[in-house]
């Protein structure tokens, strides 16, 4: 990396103004961030990052058969991450002017115990490398003026509304929701990265809930889009009005569950949840860092049944964890994490990689610029069997078919859980009657090794994941799989 | 700060005009906050950071509709943006549902009763965490880790102005940490438990206090053992049963409620719907809660509201919409949005009364005790009512407290306030209120 020496007095930059509406991120920012840079690591600072990000959200809300809420939200922000050794300090303004940004670094660089050089000193500017716009693939830049405008949501959304009351018996509500999450990234780095991004996000789901007396029943479906400004056009409410109706309908006077241990099949899509939740979290180095993954020395070893591998990657068309790069401005790469039981490979942000040895995999993300990069799971799933379908159902004497799945989390001791939203007994194999109101629990050590069976019908699923660099979109998926035994808390 | 607060309306208003805009109202804060974590004795992270963002409400007279949008460009540019994207937004707005200003908007405010101290250094967070750490450690040999701490220390300005005149601003000032501990030991499962603890500024906080508690937990968590599925009374510490109340919030919040997502109608106030030992009220002016607020996202001044009164239903929570559409008043509850939305700002759960058998926990025997429930998000039916949620406990046999190895309980929320034996007399102070430990009967416990 070559360099070029400055007297910081030089730096004395006008003030950057960028108004949100015409504003770009772009070559044009080369010269502040390398002299940003520079200072930083005059200042003493292994290596310096920063993050800009400038987002256009929109939600839309149908309730019954009235739009309720249209809300734009506009955002511009930056994060200035400082690394000294091993640790790191990360701020973050709303301020993206060049004395903002400047600010910001030497408040960080104040908190590592560090301060700008002297004004009169010489400072290395860095070299970063040509700006890699990964904004010019696919026409991105012209994906914002091409969505749905305020007037197409409001109709879509109700017309899907529509559907579900006309499918539905017992509706107590409707209601239809789409968000638009268009942004804008920046990142720039001290070891030369120089490299921008724009990401569409699209979400659109229908949620239906029904009473009778005191039978109750609250089902919603969710699908995402990553790349396709028509995605709300293209969508079919009616086909998912219709499975939402079909849905509520079986589950409303179902029974609460039996709590007990039963073999379980999952479906596939958004059954993903429980490979997310029982071993994705366990495989990012944030949980090596803090001693709160089992499989911290596993590579290499078995760690699951031999009829599972897993894969995490950035790079399925259109899937809602896809990134063409990372936040920290690594190309997004396809991560094999179990191959047949065994432990391939971690999920890794830079400074996880720095402090674990595991090497980065495009996996460092966060929910906008207010947090620091981490370690996070994109598209993970358990890659297709050998098995059918019907194969599994046959296998099962009694147990419980999780059809569709809610949310879930896992514990510091890997202990997970997750709940079932629509489930369905099995009795010789065949499915007898709905049950609602159940939970899964287990170890993710244990549970990896009674997954026995996978089928051969892999699906995805849009999902959001909390953790902690915030909230971010993320695809959980798998084909049915069947777990021996796992705990159901129930009634 | 005055000054600058009439300099954003004055600029607004000049804005709005400009737009032809004549009816308005902003709602705004600015965060500036800074957090350390670490990692065995060393620094690990520390986060900064000084962010500001309002949102705008323009109404436009012609459709009777009301357009919002959010923004964190503070600039002239930026505000006039958010001005025009609001009124385009109001194009899509619903007569039905239109807000108006809250009538209490200009209402005098209580008197904020506590001053916003400087913030202390980074250094000194650092300094004061790893100690905390070290002597957690050191607490127990099977302590080897504290894989989830932080202290954090957040100052917030907060205002509120409209069109008419309403001018509404405060600052307030948190600290807090959060220490969460794990043990390892040959051939056993690992263990965590924490706590956490909040206060106005790093001199008030208790971190000995907070240390004591994650220490004692995670040390009574080590001998644990299976316990058997079936029915148990059981009892919710304060934080639990705070939680789960959060998360059936719907139940008395009146947006809810007009929105059919609530288990209550507008019939059910003054009905019977908890235990009649059961008394709870939402109290941003609570003298225990540190992070008081004296108006809303409306600009309604906070107060007292007592929510259920012996067990019958007495209040709804209110934004000035709700209120109106109710036959009510605002409670001071409203969050500004493009739909208003309602949420309670500090619980505070007392007993309306003592049974003639007080319960008593030393002679308690197969009785659960819940400290923490888990994964309230994935749960958690709020619009069904049901739950079902993985928990950290103790199984109480004869008074002693063994710890339970992994469990889940489930249940309906409305059966649970129903069935609710004993309100203990003795509050405790949660970042979500202050609430005595509550006593179940007859819940479901999967176990083994």
């Amino acid at each position: 990396m070559t360099s070029t020496l400055l007297r910081l007095q030089e730096l004395e930059l006008p003030i950057h103004s960028h108004t949100f509406s015409v504003a770009r991120f772009d070559e044009s920012w080369r010269d502040p961030l390398s002299k940003l840079l520079g200072l930083g690591r005059a200042a003493g600072a292994d290596l310096i990052e920063v993050f800009l990000e400038r987002d256009h959200y929109i939600s839309c809300m149908a309730e019954e058969d009235a739009i309720t809420s249209i809300a734009p939200r506009l955002a511009t922000g930056a994060g200035v991450r400082v690394f000294r050794g091993e640790s790191d300090c990360y701020v973050s303004t709303n301020d993206l002017s060049f004395a903002g940004l400047r600010t910001a670094l030497e408040k960080g660089l104040s908190i590592m115990g560090l301060s700008l050089p002297d004004p009169h000193s010489y400072v290395a500017e860095v070299n970063l490398e040509l700006l890699r716009d990964y904004a010019l693939h696919r026409g991105k830049d012209l994906w914002l003026p091409a969505c749905s405008s305020m007037q197409e949501m409001g109709d879509i959304l109700l017309q899907a509304n529509r559907h579900l009351g006309q499918l539905a018996r017992h509706v107590q509500s409707r209601r239809a929701v789409y968000f638009r999450d268009w942004q804008e990234v920046l990142v720039a780095a001290s070891d030369g990265t120089f490299a921008r991004d724009i990401r569409l996000t699209q979400s659109v789901a229908c949620h239906l809930l029904c009473a009778d007396g005191s039978h109750r029943a609250a089902i919603g479906k969710r699908i995402g889009d990553t790349s396709d400004p028509a995605f709300l056009r293209a969508w079919d409410p009616e086909a998912d009005a219709t499975e939402v109706a079909e849905a509520a309908g079986k589950m409303l006077y179902a029974d609460y569950v039996e709590s007990g241990t039963y073999p379980v099949i999952m479906a596939n899509q958004f059954g993903g949840v429980i490979f997310h939740e029982a071993c994705g979290h366990l495989l990012e180095t944030t949980q090596i860092e803090r001693q709160t993954t089992p499989f911290a020395d596993k590579k290499g070893e078995k760690i699951a049944h031999p009829s599972l591998t897993a894969w995490d990657e950035g790079m399925t068309d259109a899937a809602f964890g896809t990134i063409d790069m990372d936040d920290e401005g690594m190309p997004a790469q396809r991560t094999l994490l179990i191959e047949n039981g065994i432990l391939k490979n971690f999920i890794a942000d830079r400074a996880g990689s720095m402090r674990t040895g595991h090497p980065r995999t495009g996996s460092g993300r966060r929910q906008n610029y207010t947090f620091a990069a981490a370690s996070r799971m994109r598209n993970t799933y358990i890659a297709p069997g050998e098995y059918t379908v019907e194969d599994l159902f046959a296998s099962i004497d009694k147990g419980i078919y999780c059809k569709r799945m809610g949310g879930g989390s896992v514990g510091a001791t890997g202990q997970f859980n997750f709940a079932v939203e629509e489930a369905y007994l099995i009795e010789q194999g065949k499915l007898t009657k709905p049950l609602k109101g159940a939970t899964l629990i287990g170890e993710a050590q244990e549970i990896m090794n009674k997954i026995s069976m996978c089928s051969q019908d892999l699906g995805l699923a849009a999902g959001f994941c909390g953790s902690i660099s915030g909230s971010i979109y993320v695809t959980v998926g798998q084909p049915h799989i069947k777990v021996d035994a796992i705990t159901v808390g129930g009634r | 700060m005055m000054t600058s607060l009439d300099h954003l309306a004055d600029s607004l208003q000049a804005k709005a005009e400009h737009l032809g805009i004549h009816k308005f109202d902003i709602y705004g804060a600015t965060v500036d906050e800074i957090s350390v974590q670490v990692d065995r004795g060393d620094p690990k992270q520390v986060k900064a950071s000084q962010r500001s963002s309002v949102t705008v409400r323009v109404w436009n007279a012609a459709q009777q509709t009301v357009g919002v949008t959010s923004t964190t460009d503070l600039d002239a540019d930026g505000l006039q943006l958010a001005l025009q994207m609001a009124q385009e937004a109001s194009g899509f707005g619903n007569p039905e549902h239109m807000p108006d200003f809250s009538p209490a908007a200009r209402d005098p405010l209580p008197m904020p009763r506590w001053e916003t101290p400087p913030q202390a250094p980074a250094a000194l967070l650092i300094d004061r965490l790893v100690e905390a750490e070290k002597a957690l450690l050191a607490a127990h040999p099977a302590i080897k880790g504290v894989p989830y701490n932080g202290l954090a220390q957040r100052d917030i300005d907060r205002f509120y102005l409209n069109s008419q005149g309403s001018r509404r601003q405060e600052s307030q000032s948190l600290t807090s940490i959060y220490l969460y501990s794990k043990t390892e030991q040959e051939g056993r499962k690992p263990r965590s438990a924490g706590a956490f603890r909040i206060s106005r500024s790093l001199a008030d906080l208790d971190i000995a206090g907070c240390l004591q508690e994650a220490a004692d937990k995670t040390i009574s968590h080590l001998d644990y053992q299976k316990i058997p599925t079936g029915k148990y009374t059981v009892i919710f510490s304060p934080e639990a049963f705070l939680g789960l109340l959060g998360a059936f919030s719907n139940v008395f919040n009146a947006q809810n409620i007009l929105d059919k997502q609530s288990l209550s109608t507008p019939e059910s106030l003054g009905q019977p719907i908890a235990s009649p030992l059961l008394s709870i009220a939402d109290d941003a002016q609570h003298p225990r809660n540190v992070g008081s607020i004296t108006f809303d996202g409306e600009g309604t001044p906070t107060r007292r509201l007592e929510i259920i009164q012996a067990g019958i239903l007495s209040h709804f929570l209110h934004s000035a919409r709700t209120a109106q559409r109710l036959g009510s008043q605002p409670t001071g509850h409203a969050n500004i949005g493009a739909k208003v939305t309602v949420g309670a700002h500090f619980y505070d759960v007392y007993a309306a009364r003592q049974p003639d058998h007080p319960y008593d926990l030393a002679q308690a025997d197969q009785v659960i005790w819940i400290d923490d429930l888990h994964a309230l998000h994935a749960g958690v039916k709020a619009t069904q009512g049901s739950f079902s949620l993985p928990f950290d406990g103790w199984l109480i046999q004869k008074g002693e407290k063994i710890s339970i190895e992994s469990a889940t309980v489930a249940g309906d929320f409305l059966d649970v306030l129903q069935s609710i034996i004993y309100v203990d007399p003795q509050a405790e102070l949660t970042a979500s209120g202050v609430c005595p430990p509550i006593w179940v009967e007859g819940l479901s416990i999967t176990g083994e």
